[in-house]
């Protein structure tokens, strides 16, 4: 049988078999290539109780910086040198550079989280006592001393106040900035670029700035008393551009596939809107509307300008002075008695609730749904 | 049965179907009426601007130049002014951004390249929380809680640093019974307070980017042998770089205009100094919740004009900043 020549010329592969094959490697002696070994164990928790231990020589036995900020400060920094001299006297150099840098990184986003959760639970522990009176969610502050105990007097016209107010500003915005993002996104055009440009410059307003704007236009030049529609006004002229702006990126990444699918199958573009592009972004949606919220509903300044503050309950937007959340924390912060401070921080209390409680329902309708778990898996490829 | 050719047929004349772009119906009622809810809100919110840009006219026209140099704000005496306030505003924001940018960063970096799988998106919803917590929160936790322990850091600073000029104070710091007040109600203590406010939006930026560090350059140099601190090194954060400071600059926008924090922790002064752990600053957003109430038209027209050039700062720096961030190499030139 004779070789065709052009396979005999076709490119070979050739495996040199050496002989002496070391044996292959056994299921049982496999390389580790992630975990915690013990060696770095002990380096990390070693080093760790090293550098508590000369902070606190430091900070309590030979220096007057004993404060438990100055030794936290100090133990870190300790904690740094020494790790980087006990990781040198075992690994090379890149070893040395990256457990410096994970100690740095993590030591940062500790600090972060230690800031965030101090504010909250500062603010609940020092409300603490006055949380528990039930004249605080019940009464109102009519008639009621700065030295008056805590068993009078409550919070009820400040909730009731922020709840109008925003609920003013959230009917006002909400129509206009989701009209104008269904503009800017499925019209579009030359004038709809020119109402995103001016959109998203207007964010940068800040919040004071569109406060004084409602105290000049509504209440100096159209003599409008200070009243809660004034306040409401303030916090829409600072939403509407957030919420639109929010709602626009949100519409933005709605897949143009779908919106083409739509219109082939011979929908309008008002059913194709309707249809197809609101119900995909809705839990995004959602979600820049409540968080939009969540910011109207701390914002103290522009209130401060505008709605005026009664110590007692008003039910009407129009007219009266009103009080809110915030603005009653602010006034209640400064007056220096101490009961009103705590009454301040419970007005806080409820204020931060009411965003955790915001905040939470956000996540709860942005939440994946139905596709969970194929969800989850793209993610984690990415 | 047998199919006909077209052959058969009689030849149709052979005209388009005709297709009109027109809107017509529905549709016509959509454009308009989201083209008109569109231009309403150009002129709510453009017209805002126009309003401030033409309140800074005749203010600019009565005080001239020396708005811009003057200190002092005494409308009595007919002398305002907003370099003192300009100065203070950047002075509480250079100090938040001294303590938000690295810790933005580091956070940053935690959650995109160390913290495990399953509580990455937990630790994203708490920035998200952290960004939604109102800011008079943040304005008592830097009142009550961080002011002793700040102005004993600051006193700590001024007693080791003190001859640096911008950690210098008017008080003794070796002083057996030291003057605690003069290291207090100082743009150190109202910098921390925004620092917390306007880290988890620089944080939020930076993470979004560092995300999109291509998958292909991490794996290459962790095939080349790189720590995890080498991959951050060689490829997240020369990636990252306009998100980086792109998220700084937003985060000093928003530091710029913060109000309330800053109005509850500093007492006001108008000097012209650099010195940031000493008592009393003042900003543009404090002096105008400060001097609203008692201000006649003119001096309500200056403090517009405060809050106008505030603005545009303000707008120049998001504006760099959303052009840095969408020039940063994000999604271009990295498909494998």
């Amino acid at each position: 049988m004779t070789v065709p020549v052009s396979q005999s010329l076709a490119p070979q592969t050739w495996v040199l078999q050496p002989d002496d094959l070391p044996p292959a490697p056994g299921a049982g002696d496999r390389r580790r290539l992630h975990g915690v070994t013990a060696a770095d164990l002990v380096v990390t928790v070693g080093s760790g109780v090293a550098a508590l231990a000369v902070a606190w020589l430091l900070c309590y036995a030979l220096l007057p910086w004993g404060t438990p900020l100055a030794f936290a400060v100090v133990s870190f920094v300790f904690y740094l040198v020494i790790v980087t001299v006990t990781t040198s006297a075992v690994s090379p150099g890149p070893a040395v550079a990256d457990r410096v840098a994970a100690a740095v990184i993590t030591g940062g986003a500790g600090l972060v989280a230690l800031g965030l959760g101090s504010a909250v639970v500062f603010v609940f522990v020092r409300a603490w006592p006055a949380l528990w009176h039930w004249n605080m969610y019940t009464q109102d502050m009519a008639g009621v001393g700065p030295r008056d105990a805590l068993s009078s007097g409550g919070l009820l016209h400040a909730v009731v106040g922020t709840v109008i107010q925003v609920g003013i500003a959230v009917v006002v915005t909400v129509p206009l900035a989701l009209g104008a993002a269904v503009y800017m996104t499925e019209v579009g055009g030359r004038f709809a670029r020119v109402v995103r440009t001016v959109v998203e410059a207007m964010t940068a307003l800040p919040s004071i700035v569109a406060g004084l704007f409602v105290y000049t236009t509504l209440l100096l030049a159209l003599g409008m008393s200070k009243s809660g529609f004034a306040a409401a006004m303030a916090l829409s002229v600072m939403m509407l551009p957030i919420i639109a702006r929010a709602a626009d990126v949100v519409l933005r990444v709605v897949p143009s596939g779908l919106r083409e699918a739509s219109l082939a199958l011979g929908a309008s573009r008002w059913r194709t809107v309707w249809h197809v592009v609101l119900p995909t972004a809705r839990p995004g949606l959602a979600t820049a509307l409540i968080l939009g919220v969540a910011r109207g509903v701390g914002e103290t300044s522009p209130v401060l300008l505008t709605s005026g503050a009664s110590t007692f309950l008003v039910g009407t937007p129009f007219g009266q002075q009103m009080n809110s959340l915030p603005l009653f924390v602010f006034s209640t912060v400064r007056s220096g008695e101490p009961i009103f401070i705590q009454r301040g921080f419970a007005a806080a209390a409820v204020l931060l609730t009411l965003v955790l409680g915001l905040f939470a329902l956000a996540r709860y309708i942005a939440r994946p749904r139905g596709n969970a778990k194929k969800n989850r898996k793209d993610r984690s490829r990415r | 049965m047998g199919t006909q050719t077209l052959g058969d047929r009689p030849a149709a004349p052979v005209t388009p179907r005709p297709l009109s772009r027109k809107v017509t119906g529905a549709d016509r009622v959509f454009v308009l009426g989201t083209r008109s809810v569109g231009a309403s809100v150009l002129v709510i919110t453009g017209g805002i601007g126009v309003f401030l840009a033409l309140q800074a006219f005749p203010t600019i026209a009565r005080y001239g130049p020396s708005f811009f140099t003057e200190n002092q704000w005494q409308p009595d005496l007919g002398v305002v002014g907003i370099s003192g306030v300009l100065l203070g505003t950047f002075t509480v924001a250079l100090v938040a951004m001294t303590f938000a940018f690295p810790l933005a960063l580091t956070t940053a970096l935690f959650i995109s390249e160390y913290a495990p799988g399953r509580i990455k998106a937990v630790l994203i919803s708490m920035v998200d929380l952290m960004a939604a917590v109102p800011s008079i929160i943040y304005g008592l936790w830097g009142f009550f809680l961080m002011q002793p322990l700040a102005s004993r850091l600051a006193r700590w600073l001024h007693q080791y640093l003190g001859w640096l000029p911008f950690f210098h104070v008017d008080a003794d710091p070796d002083a057996a019974q030291w003057d605690q007040t003069m290291y207090t109600a100082s743009a150190f203590v109202a910098g921390l307070a925004v620092a917390m406010m306007v880290l988890p939006m620089a944080s939020s930026v930076m993470r979004e980017v560092f995300s999109q560090a291509p998958l292909g350059e991490r794996e290459g140099a962790l095939a080349l042998g790189a720590t995890r601190w080498g991959v951050i090194q060689s490829v997240v954060l020369p990636f990252g770089r306009g998100g980086i400071i792109g998220g700084t600059m937003l985060g000093l926008g928003r530091a710029l205009g913060e109000t309330i924090a800053v109005l509850l922790i500093i007492s006001p002064a108008f000097d012209l100094k650099v010195r940031p752990l000493e008592l009393g600053t003042n900003t543009v957003s404090a002096l105008i919740a400060g001097r609203f109430g008692e201000a006649s038209p003119g001096q309500l027209q200056a403090l517009l004009t405060a809050g106008f050039v505030l603005f545009v700062i303000t707008l120049v720096i998001n504006t760099l900043a959303a052009v840095v961030v969408a020039r940063s190499r994000s999604g271009a030139g990295t498909d494998l």
